[in-house]
């Protein structure tokens, strides 16, 4: 039983940070239809920036404030303006292509600029290990934990509760009928880009410790992030939250009692079943066929 | 045939198929090696502009295919058989397993049909990574042969080099007449709009299926030689990586254009190769090749092929415009 | 058409990057056909730097029998399918000798080219099967497992005592020859072997791998898996409160290791064929020219690119010719003391399927360091002969 629990809070922990990644992809297409391919990258480039900010003698604090300010501007407003406001009109699969290629561009651009090899990552939390009832955790991963639920908490508040929430919801929902209603639509968009800028730093910082700073460690934790976002929902915040703590619970089961080789299988047979069965995905709200 | 309509066009591609078969002569071991590998990857492309470009049908698990055809042929001649057994039980193979993946996509609409075929792909990838009494697990399975011909071995490059061409221009031969038959319209209508095409009486399931099926033959055909060609296989090629990058190659060299698998092949296999032999370069070729897959779709959305057309478009364009602007010239003057 | 013709151009420009490739007969080229990328890119990165220090040396020397070496280098991406091209690609430009691959997967793949063309291939692979193959043209730069299980085995049983160990073990070529190695070395001894827990390459999360050591009861875990995991699974250990013996071989304690598992690497114990802390003057003297040059310390793989270069020009010399058939065979039987060629950095002998035969050394990290607890004589009994003070176990020296 305490080994059920072990696997249970751990995976918890991994699937939180899932569900963060999972969250801005999930933001991201339904404020403007973008399917982001290059969300894993989207976790990894802030991870490096930190290390740079942090080799060129910023403490810790300061450099968090740094990223989250750089990855604004790269990764929300150069990405939006850059990427998708070009070829919103051509559909959805243009903007696909283009994301994959911007992550073979980003991941490789690190690899060759940065280093090629695994670099450790300094945690949020201290190195503290508990022991309850023959279960250990680590700070890590009850800060993790915590601090995904209350961001996912807090975004969905915001959504729902703010002005700007709502009129980014409204957007989302129905772009013309928010412009008519004199709402500035671009600049919702941006907002979304922006959050999910956020949510990549905050995915970068709670998940690079225990990956350590690679340039390909985008790769899993995209593909992870996209089941999750697909299992919880495609077109609902907090199925991004259920999904992900979904996977991340589910794989380390599966590794631990039916084999490690098949751990990634998990994620994708949920997904599958839920794709053929339902969709729109264990959350979210059927979408209409349009003609 | 509007190729042979152009005498410049006509010059050209006599000039291009010269230089197909001439070229190997003047290139050493590894530049007829990658010929081949380009060659081998305009088949596969072949099957997924098809399926993609032409039916409409997203699919990203296209290198599923090509590894369950390569996968075929090397275990198939491990355990005795000959390669010309294994070609045709590659193609077979694929077909089937087309027609199955193909079931999902009557039930799920355009990006979560491009899950889905993701799904397949990863599914099919650990299948191979995992079972090492089949496929040899990470190991993969070395030393695969090369068939030989009428009693004539293809063992070397160039040999082999000529017979991936024989069978490239076969293949495109039976595209080009698939496409022209009244199976190409119907694909290219259940690309445009399904609803409608399903109301002049083309029955989407059955296209839809065959469009798949098809796809996946030709990447299992491109499998089948890409086996003898590197002669050691594992699971790395095929995954949805590659996947993506096959798709890629369909984009950027021009969906639903026939001669774009050419070109998004090369661009896609020859030259980063190519790149990488540029002193400077070596390391940022990759990034270099995602920044372009990135500027191509702002600029050119339908892929390379698409810029005659975007050319003649801006000249018509220019034409109707001066057009308009000589008749209101001309009223302002009566007036 | 204007697309044909794009692509015909290209075609012209492929054929003349190929044959612009340089022609001077008076250098000796060597190809590195090394992992700079991919999970091998720290072993790849440190191995290419110690053979480019080396190369560096012996051409301010004067060169081998009066010829410069030219390097050229290439990026595996870890991938064997890569590494076969490469080195078909290295053989078109008339290299003499390749350096390379690292993984013990990739060197098992492309080696059939070296093979084919009868260029030597010097590889820092360590799996059993590399010199199985019965190719005459793959020499090793570190022991194989097959060597070196058995030491490790022996102070399993014999000096740590234990009764029952878990063996934690990467899938690919290295961590399975690994597991068979170690099984074959433990079968006739007092250690049983009580789990065998596979890990995937790039694996994340071994939570559920240490979850089955400790429920497997074992008094011991041995690691067997590449850097960047070790380095995870050392941190899992710790977390999950793990205080038996972890004990592995030389990727559990290299300097990368050490580096990305912090204190969770303290106390875990390897036998390594090759340690830059290794208490013998031409390490130290190897260590601190790598580390002007280079910036940071080397680990073992960049032991086993520069000894290898200077292996190489051993051989050479001894042949007398710029023949690789000729080169090959003496290799074959070569003993080269690190007295008369220091950058070699240990005696060293070669037998005829590939493999060297050197002394070792069983590592512990303390304090962030390797210290050296002990030395191990060569299988075979001392190289060259005469004596040399390694067979007395050594206390620990830093």
């Amino acid at each position: 039983m305490t080994d059920f629990l072990q696997l249970f809070l751990s995976g918890l922990a991994t699937g939180s940070i899932y569900a963060l990644a999972a969250l801005g992809f999930t933001l991201l297409w339904q404020a403007s239809g973008t399917i982001n391919f290059a969300q894993g990258e989207f976790v990894m480039l802030p991870a490096f920036m930190m290390l740079g900010f942090m080799s060129l003698g910023a403490p810790m604090l300061v450099s968090v404030v740094c990223t989250v300010l750089l990855a604004v501007v790269l990764l929300g407003w150069v990405f939006k303006r850059g990427l998708v406001d070009p070829l919103f009109k051509y559909g959805m699969m243009p903007i696909v292509v283009a994301t994959i290629g911007l992550s073979i561009a980003m991941r490789n651009g690190v690899r060759a600029g940065y280093s090629a090899e695994a670099h450790p990552f300094p945690s949020l939390f201290a190195d503290k290990i508990y022991n309850i009832a023959g279960v250990t955790v680590t700070l890590q991963d009850i800060g993790t934990f915590s601090l995904a639920l209350v961001i996912v908490m807090a975004t969905q508040a915001f959504l729902a509760k703010t002005v700007t929430g709502r009129a980014m919801q409204a957007v989302a929902q129905n772009t013309e009928s928010a412009s008519v209603l004199g709402i500035n639509v671009p600049r919702m968009i941006f907002y979304t880009f922006a959050i999910n800028a956020v949510l990549a730093v905050a995915a970068a910082m709670l998940v690079t410790p225990t990956y350590l700073a690679k340039f390909d460690m985008g790769e899993g934790l995209g593909n992870k992030a996209f089941f999750a976002a697909i299992i919880g929902g495609f077109n609902n915040s907090r199925g991004a939250l259920l999904g992900g703590l979904i996977v991340g619970v589910c794989e380390n089961l599966a590794a631990a009692y039916i084999s490690p080789a098949y751990k990634d299988a998990v994620a994708l047979v949920i997904f599958m079943v839920v794709i053929l069965f339902k969709p729109q995905g264990l959350l979210g709200k059927k979408e209409e066929r349009k003609v | 045939m509007k190729l042979l309509q152009h005498k410049v066009g006509l010059a050209f591609t006599l000039a291009a198929a010269a230089l197909l078969l001439v070229a190997p002569q003047y290139l050493k071991n590894y530049g007829v090696y990658l010929l081949s590998y380009w060659l081998v990857f305009v088949i596969a492309i072949m099957g997924l502009n098809l399926t993609t470009g032409y039916a409409g049908q997203k699919s990203l698990g296209h290198a599923a295919f090509f590894g369950i055809g390569a996968y075929t042929v090397a275990i198939l001649m491990k355990a005795g058989f000959s390669f010309w057994l294994g070609l045709p039980a590659a193609a077979l193979i694929c077909f089937v397993v087309g027609l199955v993946l193909g079931f999902p996509a009557l039930r799920v609409q355009a990006i979560y049909l491009a899950f889905a075929t993701l799904g397949f792909n990863t599914a099919i990838w650990l299948v191979m990574r995992n079972e090492e009494w089949l496929t040899g697990g990470t190991f993969g399975i070395n030393n695969i042969t090369r068939p030989a011909l009428w009693g004539y071995s293809l063992e070397g490059n160039r040999p082999y080099y000529y017979f991936v061409l024989a069978v490239t221009l076969v293949m495109a031969g039976l595209l080009w007449g698939l496409l022209r038959s009244p199976w190409g319209k119907a694909f290219k209508a259940l690309r445009d709009n399904p609803i409608r095409a399903e109301s002049l009486g083309i029955d989407i399931r059955n296209y839809t299926l065959l469009s798949f099926a098809i796809g996946a033959v030709y990447a299992g055909v491109a499998g089948a030689l890409f086996a003898s060609l590197v002669q050691f296989i594992e699971p790395a090629p095929f995954t949805v990586g590659a996947s993506i990058m096959m798709y890629l190659m369909v984009v950027v060299g021009g969906a639903g254009y026939f001669l774009g698998p050419v070109l998004g092949a090369a661009v896609g296999v020859v030259l980063p190769e190519w790149m990488r032999d540029v002193p400077g370069v070596a390391a940022w070729y990759l990034p270099i090749f995602g920044s372009a897959v990135v500027l191509m779709m702002v600029w050119l959305p339908d892929g390379l092929l698409s810029i005659p057309d975007r050319l003649k478009e801006r000249r018509a364009a220019r034409e109707a415009s001066a057009l308009r602007a000589a008749n209101a010239a001309k009223m302002k003057a009566r007036s | 058409m204007n697309k044909r013709f794009a692509l015909k151009l290209l075609t012209a420009c492929v054929i003349a990057a190929v044959s612009t490739v340089g022609f001077a007969q008076n250098v000796i080229k060597i190809a590195n056909i090394i992992e700079l990328s991919g999970g091998g890119a720290s072993a790849g990165t440190n191995f290419k730097n110690g053979v480019e220090l080396a190369v560096k040396e012996i051409n301010a020397a004067g060169g081998i029998l009066g010829k410069k070496i030219q390097t050229s280098t290439a990026d595996t991406q870890s991938n064997p399918g890569v590494a076969k091209g490469l080195t078909q690609k290295v053989i078109d430009e008339d290299v003499f000798a390749i350096f390379g691959p690292v993984f013990s997967g990739s060197i098992m793949v492309s080696m059939a080219e070296s093979r084919r063309a009868g260029v030597p291939n010097f590889t820092g692979g360590e799996a059993a099967s590399i010199t199985e193959q019965g190719n005459p043209f793959v020499f090793r730069t570190s022991f194989t497992q097959a060597t070196a299980m058995p030491k490790v085995a022996r102070y399993i049983s014999d000096q740590a005592k234990l009764k029952s160990i878990a063996v934690i073990y990467v899938n690919n070529d290295f961590g399975k020859g690994g597991l068979d190695m170690i099984k074959k070395a433990l079968a006739n001894s007092t250690t049983k072997i009580v789990a065998e827990i596979s890990t995937e390459p790039s694996q994340v999360d071994f939570s559920a791998a240490v979850l089955r050591s400790k429920q497997s009861n074992a008094d011991g875990v041995f690691v067997y898996s590449n850097e960047e995991e070790s380095a995870r699974l050392l941190r899992e250990l710790r977390k999950q409160g793990w205080t038996k013996p972890v004990i592995g071989e030389t990727t559990l304690t290299g300097q990368k290791v050490i580096e990305l598992a912090g204190d969770a690497a303290n106390g875990a114990v390897a036998h390594v064929g090759l340690t830059v802390d290794a208490p013998l003057p031409a390490i130290r003297a190897f260590r601190a020219k790598f580390e002007k040059e280079y910036k940071y310390i080397s680990d073992h793989n960049g032991m086993k690119g520069y000894s290898g270069v200077y292996i190489l020009k051993a051989a050479i010399e001894k042949a007398g010719k710029l023949d690789r058939k000729a080169v090959a065979d003496v290799l074959h039987t070569l003993k080269v003391r690190a007295a008369d060629h220091p950058g070699v950095l240990m005696d060293v002998a070669f037998d005829s399927k590939g493999d060297l035969d050197r002394e070792s050394f069983m590592i512990e990290v303390k304090n962030g360091q390797q210290v050296v607890v002990a030395t191990l004589p060569p299988l075979s009994g001392q190289i060259g002969g005469s004596a040399s003070n390694a067979a007395k176990v050594a206390p620990a020296k830093k």
